[in-house]
């Protein structure tokens, strides 16, 4: 399952009304998705900032995901719709810098997609897993050794 | 206030290429205010010439710092020994800023990050325009409050002229005429009948004709 036995380390910035809600109703259904996502709350995905998604790289994740309520339901209006103008702004920055903006993914459900949280938070660790180690990262732990 | 917008990574990157230890200086000001290089932009900056460092294998030490003013020797002089430090300044200021630190650090070098775009004000969110070209001898008053300088492509002082279509201009049509919101201005004002009046030529001497210009006032000197 593993790629040269690398494990990937994954921020999942998820809201507080859909994608947080979801990620809990996933572990009240006791359904498995991999340990690789740290998820951190925000109250919207409206919070999120280029600074945040850069600070995580910078530290060392090799993935981030936002995710935000359905397009249309965010609980605060627009938060989601910002946060996906920022997300491709971000890609594009990542892009640039040879880290690549596959890295970075939006993705929006709603509160009861328990399910679904499981999913994408399964996809995205094999999407990453795939993709190897960050370039971050691996010239930190060579600097390291 | 000043608005800038950052220059792009590449010449960003060019002009920093020999140094290993830069020091990435922001503005609490201006261009804090247009997202361009406060405390905020100073950390994406920073973190993406790390992370471009680090897939590239160079190593570099980036510093950050944001002082309130950077337009003000005083508040350089806050950073003083991060500027000693290092091997260059990248500044996020203005031009103003760029060149307040080469004053007060004759030996220190000193790059743009930003490029200085204008005098103007955000429109809304994320949108700033243009409205003051610092011409040094203003004319609002004549005009009901919009600028013929900044505003109109020609600056024309008896406008509109001819490229004037359906309240855009002839150079794009993404461009409001500058002439058809004076003249607006002025019906609103009921003050059309000024449009009569040929306007004289302006002293352009008090813009950019006259070299590097100062004010001096001595009430104010300690
Ligand atoms: S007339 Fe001159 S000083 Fe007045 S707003 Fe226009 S450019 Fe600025
Ligand atoms: S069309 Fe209007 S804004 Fe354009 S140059 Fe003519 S008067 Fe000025």
């Amino acid at each position: 399952m593993s790629t040269n036995g690398f494990e990937p380390q994954i921020v999942a910035f998820c809201c507080h009304y859909c994608a947080s809600a979801a990620a809990d109703l996933a572990g009240s259904m006791r359904l498995r998705y991999p340990p690789n996502i740290l998820v951190i709350k925000l109250m919207c995905t409206g919070r999120i900032d280029l600074l945040h998604i850069l600070r995580a790289f910078e530290g060392g994740v090799d993935g981030v995901m936002v995710a935000g309520c359905l397009e249309g339901n965010c609980h605060f209006i627009s938060g989601n719709t910002q946060a996906k103008r920022r997300v491709q702004y971000a890609k594009q920055v990542l892009e640039s810098i040879g880290v690549g903006g596959e890295r970075l993914e939006m993705f929006n459900l709603s509160s009861s997609e328990g399910p679904r949280f499981a999913k994408i938070a399964t996809e995205m660790t094999e999407r990453i897993r795939n993709l190897g180690p960050s370039p971050v990262s691996r010239q930190k732990k060579e600097v390291v050794k | 206030m000043i608005v800038g917008e950052q220059k792009p990574l590449d010449e960003i990157r060019d002009q920093i290429s020999p140094f290993k230890k830069v020091l990435i200086l922001g503005c609490g000001t201006c261009v804090t205010v247009c997202f361009a290089g406060g405390e905020k932009e100073v950390g994406v900056m920073a973190s993406t010439l790390r992370m471009a460092g680090a897939v590239s294998g160079q190593e570099k030490e980036f510093l950050e710092a944001t002082v309130k003013r950077q337009c003000e020797w005083e508040f350089l002089d806050q950073v003083a020994e991060q500027i000693a430090s290092v091997d260059a300044v990248l500044s996020l200021g203005c031009g103003i800023g760029v060149q307040a630190i080469a004053e007060r650090f004759p030996k220190v070098r000193v790059y743009p990050g930003l490029n200085t775009s204008f005098l103007g004000m955000p429109v809304e969110q994320g949108v700033w325009s243009a409205r003051c070209a610092a011409c040094g001898d203003c004319v609002l008053g004549r005009f009901a409050g919009v600028c013929p300088i900044v505003r109109c492509s020609k600056s024309l002082l008896n406008g509109p002229c001819g490229g004037s279509h359906d309240g855009v201009c002839e150079i794009s049509p993404d461009i409001p005429c500058g002439w058809q919101l004076i003249y607006d201005r002025l019906e609103v004002l009921g003050l059309l009948d000024t449009l009569e009046e040929i306007v004289p030529p302006k002293d352009w001497s008090a813009g950019m004709g006259r070299g590097g210009r100062s004010i001096v006032r001595e009430d104010l000197k300690i």
